[in-house]
Protein backbone atom coordinates (compact mmCIF):
# COMPACT_ATOMS: atom_id res chain seq x y z
CA UNK A 1 0.00 0.00 0.00
CA UNK A 2 0.95 3.58 -0.66
CA UNK A 3 0.32 5.83 2.31
CA UNK A 4 0.21 9.51 2.53
CA UNK A 5 0.79 10.63 6.24
CA UNK A 6 0.25 14.24 7.60
CA UNK A 7 2.22 14.04 11.30
CA UNK A 8 2.20 17.07 13.98
CA UNK A 9 5.73 18.32 14.70
CA UNK A 10 6.54 20.13 17.40
CA UNK A 11 9.81 20.39 18.84
CA UNK A 12 9.38 21.01 21.76
CA UNK A 13 6.79 22.25 24.86
CA UNK A 14 7.43 25.94 23.74
CA UNK A 15 7.79 25.84 20.26
CA UNK A 16 4.83 26.10 17.16
CA UNK A 17 4.00 22.89 15.95
CA UNK A 18 2.78 22.30 12.30
CA UNK A 19 1.81 19.29 10.38
CA UNK A 20 4.33 17.62 8.15
CA UNK A 21 3.60 15.85 5.12
CA UNK A 22 5.34 12.22 5.22
CA UNK A 23 5.00 9.07 1.90
CA UNK A 24 5.15 5.75 2.72
CA UNK A 25 5.29 2.94 0.48
CA UNK A 26 5.22 -0.99 0.88
CA UNK A 27 2.90 -0.82 3.58
CA UNK A 28 1.78 -4.48 4.23
CA UNK A 29 -2.12 -4.58 5.38
CA UNK A 30 -1.21 -7.23 8.94
CA UNK A 31 1.59 -4.51 10.26
CA UNK A 32 0.61 -2.60 13.10
CA UNK A 33 -0.03 1.07 13.05
CA UNK A 34 3.17 1.54 15.44
CA UNK A 35 5.14 -0.51 13.15
CA UNK A 36 4.05 1.67 10.31
CA UNK A 37 5.61 4.87 12.38
CA UNK A 38 8.90 3.01 13.12
CA UNK A 39 9.14 2.01 9.54
CA UNK A 40 8.62 5.93 8.93
CA UNK A 41 11.23 6.82 11.54
CA UNK A 42 13.82 4.27 10.46
CA UNK A 43 13.67 5.66 6.93
CA UNK A 44 14.09 9.11 8.79
CA UNK A 45 16.90 8.34 10.93
CA UNK A 46 18.35 6.58 7.89
CA UNK A 47 18.57 10.20 5.94
CA UNK A 48 19.34 11.76 8.92
CA UNK A 49 16.27 13.43 9.74
CA UNK A 50 14.79 13.40 13.25
CA UNK A 51 12.62 10.67 13.89
CA UNK A 52 8.85 11.20 15.08
CA UNK A 53 7.96 11.14 18.74
CA UNK A 54 5.42 8.79 19.92
CA UNK A 55 4.28 7.01 23.09
CA UNK A 56 4.25 3.41 23.44
CA UNK A 57 5.30 0.45 26.16
CA UNK A 58 3.15 -2.55 25.85
CA UNK A 59 2.04 -2.39 22.38
CA UNK A 60 -0.88 -4.80 23.74
CA UNK A 61 -3.48 -2.25 24.93
CA UNK A 62 -2.81 -2.88 28.09
CA UNK A 63 -0.70 0.38 29.39
CA UNK A 64 -2.37 3.16 27.93
CA UNK A 65 0.66 4.76 26.95
CA UNK A 66 -0.08 5.30 23.24
CA UNK A 67 -2.18 8.65 22.40
CA UNK A 68 -2.68 9.10 19.03
CA UNK A 69 -5.67 11.11 17.14
CA UNK A 70 -5.70 9.78 13.93
CA UNK A 71 -8.13 10.61 11.13
CA UNK A 72 -9.70 13.26 13.77
CA UNK A 73 -10.38 9.92 16.50
CA UNK A 74 -8.28 8.80 19.64
CA UNK A 75 -6.83 5.51 18.78
CA UNK A 76 -8.11 5.57 14.60
CA UNK A 77 -11.00 4.52 13.14
CA UNK A 78 -11.78 0.63 15.21
CA UNK A 79 -13.53 0.65 18.26
CA UNK A 80 -12.23 -0.41 21.28
CA UNK A 81 -9.04 -0.69 20.64
CA UNK A 82 -5.85 1.17 21.54
CA UNK A 83 -3.42 2.60 19.00
CA UNK A 84 -1.05 -0.01 19.42
CA UNK A 85 -3.87 -2.60 17.95
CA UNK A 86 -4.72 -0.99 15.08
CA UNK A 87 -3.32 -2.33 12.16
CA UNK A 88 -2.99 -0.84 8.96
CA UNK A 89 -5.52 -3.53 7.25
CA UNK A 90 -7.96 -0.70 8.80
CA UNK A 91 -6.51 1.84 5.88
CA UNK A 92 -6.71 1.72 1.95
CA UNK A 93 -3.50 2.08 -0.87
CA UNK A 94 -3.63 5.98 -1.26
CA UNK A 95 -5.53 6.80 1.38
CA UNK A 96 -4.37 10.09 3.47
CA UNK A 97 -3.62 9.89 7.39
CA UNK A 98 -3.76 12.64 9.49
CA UNK A 99 -1.78 11.87 12.81
CA UNK A 100 -2.17 14.33 15.58
CA UNK A 101 -1.41 14.11 19.44
CA UNK A 102 -4.07 14.49 21.90
CA UNK A 103 -5.35 17.36 22.46
CA UNK A 104 -6.25 19.57 25.84
CA UNK A 105 -5.08 22.09 27.83
CA UNK A 106 -4.43 20.30 30.59
CA UNK A 107 -2.18 17.80 28.24
CA UNK A 108 1.01 19.95 27.23
CA UNK A 109 2.56 18.57 23.88
CA UNK A 110 6.34 17.59 25.32
CA UNK A 111 7.63 17.00 21.69
CA UNK A 112 5.77 15.46 18.03
CA UNK A 113 3.26 13.15 19.25
CA UNK A 114 4.34 12.63 23.04
CA UNK A 115 2.18 14.44 25.14
CA UNK A 116 2.18 15.24 29.43
CA UNK A 117 -0.71 13.11 31.12
CA UNK A 118 0.71 13.66 34.13
CA UNK A 119 -2.87 15.61 35.25
CA UNK A 120 -4.21 11.91 35.85
CA UNK A 121 -1.67 11.13 37.82
CA UNK A 122 -2.71 14.52 39.79
CA UNK A 123 -6.34 13.10 39.97
CA UNK A 124 -5.36 10.05 41.25
CA UNK A 125 -2.97 11.39 43.87
CA UNK A 126 -6.30 12.95 44.79
CA UNK A 127 -8.08 10.39 46.13
CA UNK A 128 -8.05 7.42 43.69
CA UNK A 129 -7.10 4.89 46.22
CA UNK A 130 -8.00 3.14 49.74
CA UNK A 131 -5.73 3.38 53.03
CA UNK A 132 -4.89 0.06 54.55
CA UNK A 133 -2.65 -0.56 56.69
CA UNK A 134 0.24 -3.24 54.79
CA UNK A 135 2.40 -3.93 58.09
CA UNK A 136 1.56 -7.56 58.25
CA UNK A 137 -1.99 -7.43 59.34
CA UNK A 138 -3.70 -6.92 55.80
CA UNK A 139 -6.99 -8.64 55.72
CA UNK A 140 -7.74 -10.77 52.63
CA UNK A 141 -9.96 -8.37 50.37
CA UNK A 142 -12.23 -11.69 49.77
CA UNK A 143 -13.02 -12.18 53.55
CA UNK A 144 -15.49 -9.30 53.10
CA UNK A 145 -18.52 -10.81 50.77
CA UNK A 146 -19.45 -8.52 47.73
CA UNK A 147 -22.90 -8.97 45.56
CA UNK A 148 -21.75 -9.89 42.39
CA UNK A 149 -23.00 -7.41 40.31
CA UNK A 150 -21.32 -4.79 42.00
CA UNK A 151 -17.45 -6.90 42.40
CA UNK A 152 -18.23 -6.84 38.31
CA UNK A 153 -18.85 -3.34 38.00
CA UNK A 154 -16.31 -2.53 39.57
CA UNK A 155 -14.31 -4.39 37.81
CA UNK A 156 -15.53 -2.63 34.35
CA UNK A 157 -14.66 0.77 35.83
CA UNK A 158 -10.82 -0.89 36.95
CA UNK A 159 -10.51 -1.59 33.27
CA UNK A 160 -9.83 1.90 32.56
CA UNK A 161 -6.23 2.00 31.09
CA UNK A 162 -5.74 6.38 31.81
CA UNK A 163 -4.89 6.48 27.93
CA UNK A 164 -6.43 9.77 27.86
CA UNK A 165 -8.80 9.06 24.72
CA UNK A 166 -12.02 10.22 26.68
CA UNK A 167 -10.24 13.35 27.01
CA UNK A 168 -9.23 13.61 23.09
CA UNK A 169 -12.53 12.54 21.67
CA UNK A 170 -14.61 14.96 24.32
CA UNK A 171 -15.56 18.11 22.12
CA UNK A 172 -15.19 19.61 25.70
CA UNK A 173 -11.69 18.11 26.30
CA UNK A 174 -13.40 16.68 29.76
CA UNK A 175 -12.15 14.34 31.87
CA UNK A 176 -15.32 12.95 33.52
CA UNK A 177 -15.29 9.46 32.13
CA UNK A 178 -11.60 8.80 33.16
CA UNK A 179 -12.26 10.81 36.95
CA UNK A 180 -15.60 8.65 37.51
CA UNK A 181 -14.06 5.16 36.39
CA UNK A 182 -11.27 6.07 38.95
CA UNK A 183 -14.18 6.65 41.33
CA UNK A 184 -16.58 4.05 40.67
CA UNK A 185 -13.96 1.32 40.77
CA UNK A 186 -13.67 2.00 44.32
CA UNK A 187 -17.16 3.83 45.56
CA UNK A 188 -18.59 0.19 44.38
CA UNK A 189 -16.25 -1.67 46.67
CA UNK A 190 -17.04 -1.86 50.95
CA UNK A 191 -13.67 -1.26 51.03
CA UNK A 192 -13.75 2.15 49.09
CA UNK A 193 -17.14 3.17 51.11
CA UNK A 194 -15.07 4.36 53.87
CA UNK A 195 -13.32 7.33 52.27
CA UNK A 196 -15.76 7.68 49.28
CA UNK A 197 -16.94 11.48 50.88
CA UNK A 198 -13.23 12.61 50.83
CA UNK A 199 -12.51 10.59 47.50
CA UNK A 200 -15.07 11.85 45.07
CA UNK A 201 -14.95 15.55 46.69
CA UNK A 202 -10.74 15.64 46.32
CA UNK A 203 -11.05 13.86 42.62
CA UNK A 204 -13.61 16.47 41.37
CA UNK A 205 -11.65 19.18 42.68
CA UNK A 206 -8.80 18.64 41.44
CA UNK A 207 -9.65 17.62 37.99
CA UNK A 208 -10.98 20.78 37.80
CA UNK A 209 -8.05 22.23 38.74
CA UNK A 210 -6.19 20.80 36.26
CA UNK A 211 -8.20 22.63 33.54
CA UNK A 212 -10.05 19.86 31.78
CA UNK A 213 -13.83 20.62 30.26
CA UNK A 214 -17.47 20.09 31.31
CA UNK A 215 -18.86 17.45 31.06
CA UNK A 216 -22.24 17.65 28.25
CA UNK A 217 -23.24 14.43 27.72
CA UNK A 218 -22.04 13.82 23.74
CA UNK A 219 -21.16 10.18 24.95
CA UNK A 220 -18.01 10.77 22.82
CA UNK A 221 -15.81 9.30 25.13
CA UNK A 222 -17.33 6.14 25.69
CA UNK A 223 -17.67 5.23 22.05
CA UNK A 224 -13.46 5.74 21.82
CA UNK A 225 -12.58 4.77 25.42
CA UNK A 226 -10.64 1.58 24.13
CA UNK A 227 -11.68 -0.38 27.14
CA UNK A 228 -15.41 0.33 26.92
CA UNK A 229 -16.01 2.34 30.06
CA UNK A 230 -19.81 3.44 30.59
CA UNK A 231 -21.27 6.47 31.16
CA UNK A 232 -22.83 4.68 33.81
CA UNK A 233 -19.89 5.52 35.84
CA UNK A 234 -20.44 9.81 35.62
CA UNK A 235 -23.46 9.37 36.53
CA UNK A 236 -22.77 8.05 39.06
CA UNK A 237 -19.74 10.16 39.88
CA UNK A 238 -22.08 12.75 39.84
CA UNK A 239 -24.74 10.95 42.67
CA UNK A 240 -21.50 10.49 45.03
CA UNK A 241 -20.19 13.67 44.56
CA UNK A 242 -23.98 15.62 45.08
CA UNK A 243 -24.66 13.89 48.49
CA UNK A 244 -21.06 14.15 49.24
CA UNK A 245 -21.32 17.72 48.91
CA UNK A 246 -24.50 17.57 50.62
CA UNK A 247 -22.99 15.78 53.38
CA UNK A 248 -20.24 18.73 53.76
CA UNK B 1 -21.76 25.99 49.36
CA UNK B 2 -19.06 28.14 47.28
CA UNK B 3 -17.04 25.07 46.72
CA UNK B 4 -20.16 23.51 45.33
CA UNK B 5 -20.86 26.71 42.95
CA UNK B 6 -17.27 26.82 41.55
CA UNK B 7 -17.19 22.74 40.84
CA UNK B 8 -18.05 21.47 37.14
CA UNK B 9 -20.82 19.08 38.48
CA UNK B 10 -22.68 22.17 40.00
CA UNK B 11 -22.47 23.79 37.29
CA UNK B 12 -23.92 21.41 34.97
CA UNK B 13 -26.19 20.51 37.66
CA UNK B 14 -27.93 24.02 37.77
CA UNK B 15 -28.18 23.46 33.97
CA UNK B 16 -29.75 20.26 34.58
CA UNK B 17 -32.05 21.78 37.24
CA UNK B 18 -33.03 25.08 35.15
CA UNK B 19 -33.36 22.95 31.76
CA UNK B 20 -35.80 20.45 33.72
CA UNK B 21 -37.69 23.41 35.30
CA UNK B 22 -37.65 25.31 31.58
CA UNK B 23 -39.32 22.08 30.22
CA UNK B 24 -42.11 21.52 32.43
CA UNK B 25 -42.63 25.29 31.90
CA UNK B 26 -43.22 24.49 28.20
CA UNK B 27 -45.46 21.99 29.12
CA UNK B 28 -47.80 24.61 30.95
CA UNK B 29 -47.35 27.27 28.07
CA UNK B 30 -47.87 24.57 25.12
CA UNK B 31 -51.53 23.13 26.81
CA UNK B 32 -52.53 26.77 27.21
CA UNK B 33 -51.84 27.47 23.96
CA UNK B 34 -53.68 24.57 22.37
CA UNK B 35 -56.70 26.07 23.88
CA UNK B 36 -56.61 28.86 21.31
CA UNK B 37 -57.07 26.47 18.85
CA UNK B 38 -60.14 24.66 20.73
CA UNK B 39 -61.62 27.58 22.62
CA UNK B 40 -60.97 31.35 22.10
CA UNK B 41 -63.31 31.86 25.18
CA UNK B 42 -60.77 28.92 27.09
CA UNK B 43 -57.74 30.81 25.81
CA UNK B 44 -58.86 34.24 27.18
CA UNK B 45 -59.77 32.75 30.78
CA UNK B 46 -56.85 31.36 30.95
CA UNK B 47 -54.58 34.16 29.54
CA UNK B 48 -56.77 36.82 31.64
CA UNK B 49 -55.98 34.59 35.17
CA UNK B 50 -52.23 34.39 34.16
CA UNK B 51 -51.83 38.29 33.23
CA UNK B 52 -53.89 39.27 36.04
CA UNK B 53 -53.12 36.79 39.26
CA UNK B 54 -50.59 38.18 41.50
CA UNK B 55 -48.89 35.10 42.06
CA UNK B 56 -48.43 34.02 38.60
CA UNK B 57 -47.21 37.71 37.78
CA UNK B 58 -44.88 38.53 41.01
CA UNK B 59 -43.79 35.07 42.21
CA UNK B 60 -44.15 32.56 39.00
CA UNK B 61 -42.75 35.22 36.46
CA UNK B 62 -40.07 35.95 38.02
CA UNK B 63 -39.03 32.98 38.84
CA UNK B 64 -39.22 32.34 35.34
CA UNK B 65 -37.63 35.04 34.09
CA UNK B 66 -34.87 33.51 36.51
CA UNK B 67 -34.75 30.55 35.49
CA UNK B 68 -34.10 31.25 31.52
CA UNK B 69 -31.28 33.74 32.32
CA UNK B 70 -29.75 30.90 34.53
CA UNK B 71 -29.67 28.22 32.04
CA UNK B 72 -28.30 30.70 28.93
CA UNK B 73 -25.93 32.51 31.34
CA UNK B 74 -24.79 29.13 32.85
CA UNK B 75 -24.17 27.70 29.29
CA UNK B 76 -22.33 30.64 28.10
CA UNK B 77 -20.09 30.16 30.92
CA UNK B 78 -19.76 26.44 30.20
CA UNK B 79 -19.28 27.32 26.67
CA UNK B 80 -16.58 29.81 27.26
CA UNK B 81 -14.93 27.38 29.51
CA UNK B 82 -14.94 24.27 27.39
CA UNK B 83 -13.68 25.72 24.43
CA UNK B 84 -10.37 26.95 26.85
CA UNK B 85 -10.35 23.10 27.86
CA UNK B 86 -9.39 22.27 24.39
CA UNK B 87 -6.02 24.74 24.01
CA UNK B 88 -4.77 24.03 20.50
CA UNK B 89 -7.18 23.02 18.23
CA UNK B 90 -6.96 20.00 16.42
CA UNK B 91 -6.05 20.24 12.16
CA UNK B 92 -8.94 17.18 12.30
CA UNK B 93 -11.64 16.47 14.57
CA UNK B 94 -14.12 13.88 13.49
CA UNK B 95 -16.89 14.43 16.15
CA UNK B 96 -19.71 13.11 14.24
CA UNK B 97 -18.05 9.63 14.50
CA UNK B 98 -18.89 9.03 17.93
CA UNK B 99 -21.37 12.12 19.18
CA UNK B 100 -25.00 13.26 17.17
CA UNK B 101 -24.68 16.52 15.72
CA UNK B 102 -27.67 17.77 18.36
CA UNK B 103 -25.46 17.06 21.52
CA UNK B 104 -22.30 18.69 19.72
CA UNK B 105 -24.42 21.56 19.31
CA UNK B 106 -26.25 22.79 21.61
CA UNK B 107 -24.45 26.15 21.99
CA UNK B 108 -25.91 27.26 18.38
CA UNK B 109 -29.83 25.82 18.68
CA UNK B 110 -29.75 27.27 22.45
CA UNK B 111 -28.89 30.45 20.82
CA UNK B 112 -31.81 30.29 18.35
CA UNK B 113 -33.93 29.61 20.86
CA UNK B 114 -32.55 32.74 23.18
CA UNK B 115 -33.13 35.03 20.49
CA UNK B 116 -36.17 33.48 19.65
CA UNK B 117 -37.08 34.60 23.40
CA UNK B 118 -36.36 38.39 22.41
CA UNK B 119 -38.71 38.50 19.71
CA UNK B 120 -40.99 36.36 21.84
CA UNK B 121 -40.97 38.74 24.74
CA UNK B 122 -40.94 42.61 22.54
CA UNK B 123 -44.63 40.32 20.80
CA UNK B 124 -46.39 39.41 23.86
CA UNK B 125 -44.40 40.34 26.88
CA UNK B 126 -43.36 43.77 26.41
CA UNK B 127 -46.67 44.34 24.88
CA UNK B 128 -48.49 43.49 28.37
CA UNK B 129 -46.15 45.21 30.25
CA UNK B 130 -46.96 47.99 28.37
CA UNK B 131 -50.78 47.64 28.36
CA UNK B 132 -50.90 47.48 32.19
CA UNK B 133 -48.16 49.20 33.53
CA UNK B 134 -47.49 52.08 31.12
CA UNK B 135 -50.89 53.04 29.12
CA UNK B 136 -52.69 51.73 32.47
CA UNK B 137 -55.34 50.08 30.45
CA UNK B 138 -58.56 48.41 32.40
CA UNK B 139 -58.87 45.13 32.83
CA UNK B 140 -59.89 43.15 28.96
CA UNK B 141 -60.60 39.64 29.46
CA UNK B 142 -61.55 39.14 26.06
CA UNK B 143 -58.49 40.96 24.09
CA UNK B 144 -56.09 37.96 24.48
CA UNK B 145 -56.97 35.79 21.55
CA UNK B 146 -58.00 39.05 18.98
CA UNK B 147 -54.33 39.74 19.81
CA UNK B 148 -52.76 36.77 19.14
CA UNK B 149 -54.31 36.04 15.80
CA UNK B 150 -53.42 39.61 14.93
CA UNK B 151 -49.64 38.67 15.84
CA UNK B 152 -49.35 35.47 13.85
CA UNK B 153 -50.77 37.71 10.65
CA UNK B 154 -47.59 38.87 9.07
CA UNK B 155 -45.71 35.07 7.50
CA UNK B 156 -42.10 36.37 8.66
CA UNK B 157 -43.33 35.77 12.02
CA UNK B 158 -45.26 32.95 11.39
CA UNK B 159 -41.90 31.55 9.84
CA UNK B 160 -39.69 32.87 12.58
CA UNK B 161 -41.84 30.76 14.98
CA UNK B 162 -41.78 27.44 13.19
CA UNK B 163 -38.43 28.02 12.31
CA UNK B 164 -37.25 28.76 16.60
CA UNK B 165 -39.50 25.97 17.09
CA UNK B 166 -37.36 23.56 15.48
CA UNK B 167 -33.95 24.85 16.91
CA UNK B 168 -36.11 23.96 20.26
CA UNK B 169 -36.96 20.65 19.11
CA UNK B 170 -33.37 19.91 18.64
CA UNK B 171 -32.01 21.92 21.80
CA UNK B 172 -34.82 19.27 23.52
CA UNK B 173 -33.62 16.01 22.16
CA UNK B 174 -30.76 16.21 23.62
CA UNK B 175 -31.23 18.33 26.53
CA UNK B 176 -34.36 16.76 28.42
CA UNK B 177 -32.31 12.88 28.54
CA UNK B 178 -28.79 14.40 29.08
CA UNK B 179 -30.06 16.46 32.49
CA UNK B 180 -31.17 12.84 33.87
CA UNK B 181 -27.60 11.78 33.37
CA UNK B 182 -26.14 14.89 34.84
CA UNK B 183 -28.48 14.68 38.29
CA UNK B 184 -26.64 10.93 38.56
CA UNK B 185 -29.87 9.37 36.82
CA UNK B 186 -28.60 5.91 34.57
CA UNK B 187 -30.06 3.14 34.66
CA UNK B 188 -32.71 0.63 34.05
CA UNK B 189 -35.15 3.61 33.35
CA UNK B 190 -32.91 5.18 31.18
CA UNK B 191 -33.95 4.17 27.99
CA UNK B 192 -37.79 4.98 29.06
CA UNK B 193 -36.66 8.66 29.41
CA UNK B 194 -34.49 8.44 26.08
CA UNK B 195 -37.61 7.66 24.70
CA UNK B 196 -39.91 10.03 26.20
CA UNK B 197 -37.33 12.54 25.79
CA UNK B 198 -37.71 11.97 21.99
CA UNK B 199 -42.00 12.11 22.00
CA UNK B 200 -41.71 15.40 24.25
CA UNK B 201 -39.06 17.15 22.00
CA UNK B 202 -40.74 16.32 18.70
CA UNK B 203 -44.75 16.82 20.55
CA UNK B 204 -44.55 20.32 21.74
CA UNK B 205 -42.43 22.02 19.31
CA UNK B 206 -44.56 20.86 16.15
CA UNK B 207 -47.49 21.81 18.70
CA UNK B 208 -46.33 25.07 18.81
CA UNK B 209 -45.77 25.83 15.29
CA UNK B 210 -49.12 24.12 14.36
CA UNK B 211 -50.87 26.94 16.71
CA UNK B 212 -48.62 29.26 14.88
CA UNK B 213 -49.25 27.96 11.32
CA UNK B 214 -53.14 27.95 12.49
CA UNK B 215 -53.38 31.41 13.75
CA UNK B 216 -51.74 32.81 10.16
CA UNK B 217 -53.67 30.47 8.23
CA UNK B 218 -57.44 30.18 9.78
CA UNK B 219 -58.11 34.06 9.46
CA UNK B 220 -57.16 33.56 5.44
CA UNK B 221 -59.47 30.81 4.85
CA UNK B 222 -62.68 31.82 6.71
Amino acid sequence: MKIYLKIWRQKDAASKGKMVDYTMEGIEGDMSFLEMLDILNEELITKGEEPIEFDHDCREGICGTCSLQINGRPHGPDTMITACQLHMRSFNDGDTITIEPFRAKAFPVIKDLIIDRTAFDRIQQAGGFISVNTSGHTIDANSIPIEKEKADDSFYAAACIGCGACVAACKNASAMLFTSAKVSQFALLPQGRVEATDRVLNMVRQMDIEGFGNCTNTGACEVECPKGISLENIARMNREYLSASLKG
Amino acid sequence: MTKLIQSSIARKVVMALSGIFLVLFLALHFTINFTSVISPDTFNEFSHFMGYNPVVQFLMQPILIAGVVIHFVMGIILEIQNNRARGVKYVQFKGSANAPWVSRNMIYSGAVVLAFLGLHFYDFWLHEMAFKYVEVNPEDPTRYYAETVEKFAPIWRTVLYVISFGLLSLHLWHGFASSFQTMGLNNKYTPAIVNFTKIYAVAIPLGFAFIALYHHFNPIIH
